[in-house]
């Protein structure tokens, strides 16, 4: 990847939800630049608006005030066409709760936006079956959800997200539902994902085994970005407070 | 800086152009439903219930009339007498000098309420599976799907519950008001009864509650559908 340019531009963006006659400001001015290909991740305490931000930066919910521009688009300008579009070709989402669709088998689900983006259904087998390979459940293709351990499932909800080859992978907390173990082996794939086919990976998490992979973490704290700290600066990090934080 | 060309620049890095449609072919759409309904059998079979019930009542209400005008047409006085009898109003038909059997505005009232107390059933049972379903709705969604798409598998869904429900509701009604006009009325009750008017009686109860379901589903996947799929996801937890 020579071409870094921003892939994800965030401006100026605030949040508040109305709650009866609190006003919650969840995010409170966040300006962010995100490079393509680069593994981002969002690092901040529960309730600090990392999930409220996911959502403003996936095209799932408006900012209040503030803008937010995919390869330097503003998607408060999209129609509902487009959006869909986004979301199905641009974006792939990772979720804490896998959200698999309950009544499709694995490789279903991995199709399913593959068929929204009116791929041939002999093709989108094909490729789900590669996908699934590639996450290491090409065997597990015909089994549902509830027959899969969260792990593996997860691992589906990341064979789904790339199922159009989506420029950017989204995921909040993938890691949240998951044992250590499993959820090292997420992130390793992820990272993975982020080394070999050069996806823009942004991740929001507590999660302080994310903070090995990322090329670069942004700090988030009361809706507000605490610090960016990139690669270099984070060995630094995690040798004094980190290593304690594991 | 100029929307359009911006524009251009986010929607031509597929490989095929400007292709930047969401599709969901009917085939597939058919497919999607009938998973979700035999998975959730047990729970359509609660929304189907009323439905059921209600065109049972419907078809068991028209056999009934049908079966007297059967007798009546059968010319025979000893069956017309015993019509009146058992309480039926002849009322002047069509043709000057000719009777058939008027509905009473009491079953006809009755059967009308049912059919309201159904819809209410309906949308009732409707509303709670589809609140189920909003984590699976905003899943979607995120995968690209329109709203259409989650309004047709919604309309889908409920057509087959409405198509099943009604036609088994038809038969076991229309079953029964035959039964009853035979006790009733003996052998001639059977015999006299017009082919076309079964099938007539039948396909009405049926087409009545096949749109009934429909009715009834609409409001609740409306709303579904146009839900953000933030709010969607959100609603569960
Ligand atoms: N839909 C909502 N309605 C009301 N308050 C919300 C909503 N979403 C988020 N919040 C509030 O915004 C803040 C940030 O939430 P969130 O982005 O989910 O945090 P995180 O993902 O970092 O745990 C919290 O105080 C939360 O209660
Ligand atoms: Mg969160």
């Amino acid at each position: 990847m020579s071409d870094k340019h921003n892939i994800v531009r965030v401006s100026g963006v605030t949040k508040s939800f109305e709650l009866g006659k609190l006003t919650v400001q969840a995010l409170k001015g966040v300006d962010l630049a995100i490079r393509s290909g680069e593994y981002l991740s969002i690092m901040g305490p529960s309730g600090s608006g990392k999930s409220t931000l996911f959502n403003m930066i996936g095209g799932l919910d408006k900012p209040t005030t503030g803008k937010v521009f995919i390869d330097e688009v503003d998607i408060a300008q999209l129609d509902a066409f487009e959006l869909a579009w986004l979301r199905n070709r641009k974006i792939g989402y990772i979720f804490q709760t896998f959200n698999l669709i309950q009544v499709m088998t694995a490789l279903e689900n991995v199709t399913l936006p593959m068929t929204f983006a009116g791929v041939p259904e002999e093709d989108a087998a094909k490729k789900g079956l590669e996908l699934l390979g590639l996450v290491g459940l090409r065997e597990r293709h015909a089994h549902k959800p509830m027959e899969l351990s969260g792990g593996q499932q997860q691992r589906v909800a990341i064979a789904r997200s790339l199922a159009n080859t989506p420029a950017i992978v989204l995921a909040d907390e993938p890691t949240g539902n998951l044992d250590l173990t499993t959820g090292e082996e997420i992130i390793a794939l992820l990272k993975s994902l982020s080394r070999d086919r050069g996806v823009t990976i942004i991740s929001a998490t507590h999660d302080y085994k994310m903070l090995n992979v990322s090329d670069r973490v942004v700090w988030i704290r009361d809706g507000r970005i605490d610090k960016i700290e990139e690669r270099d600066q984070l060995k630094i990090t995690l040798g004094g407070i980190g290593a304690k934080e594991y | 800086m100029d929307q359009n060309s911006t524009h251009n620049g986010l929607f031509s890095s597929g490989a095929e152009g400007i292709s930047r449609q969401v599709v969901l072919p009917m085939r597939k759409s058919l497919d999607i439903s009938i998973r979700s309904l035999q998975v959730r059998f047990f729970r359509s079979l609660i929304t189907v219930m009323s439905l059921v019930l209600a065109v049972a009542f419907l078809a068991f209400t028209l056999l009934g009339h049908d079966v007297a005008m059967g007798l009546l047409a059968s010319g025979q006085p000893s069956l017309q007498s015993e019509l009146v009898k058992a309480g039926f109003d002849l009322a002047p038909g069509r043709y000057p000098g000719s009777y058939e059997v008027a509905a009473s505005a009491k079953d006809r009232w009755i059967v009308i309420l049912s059919l309201l107390v159904c819809a209410v059933g309906i949308v009732n049972a409707q509303l709670m599976a589809v609140t189920e379903r909003f984590r699976e709705i905003g899943t979607m969604k995120c995968l690209g799907a329109l709203d259409s798409f989650v309004l047709r598998l919604f309309l889908l869904e409920a057509g087959m519950q409405g198509l099943a429900g009604s036609f088994v509701g038809a038969i076991l009604g229309g079953i029964t008001g035959v039964l009853v006009g035979m006790l009733r009325f003996g052998g001639p009750a059977l015999m006299y009864l017009r082919f076309e008017d079964v099938a007539a009686s039948m396909g009405w109860s049926i087409l009545v509650g096949f749109i009934l379901s429909l009715v009834g589903v609409s409001y609740p996947a409306l709303v579904a559908s146009r839900m953000p799929p933030v709010v969607a996801m959100r609603a569960e937890e």
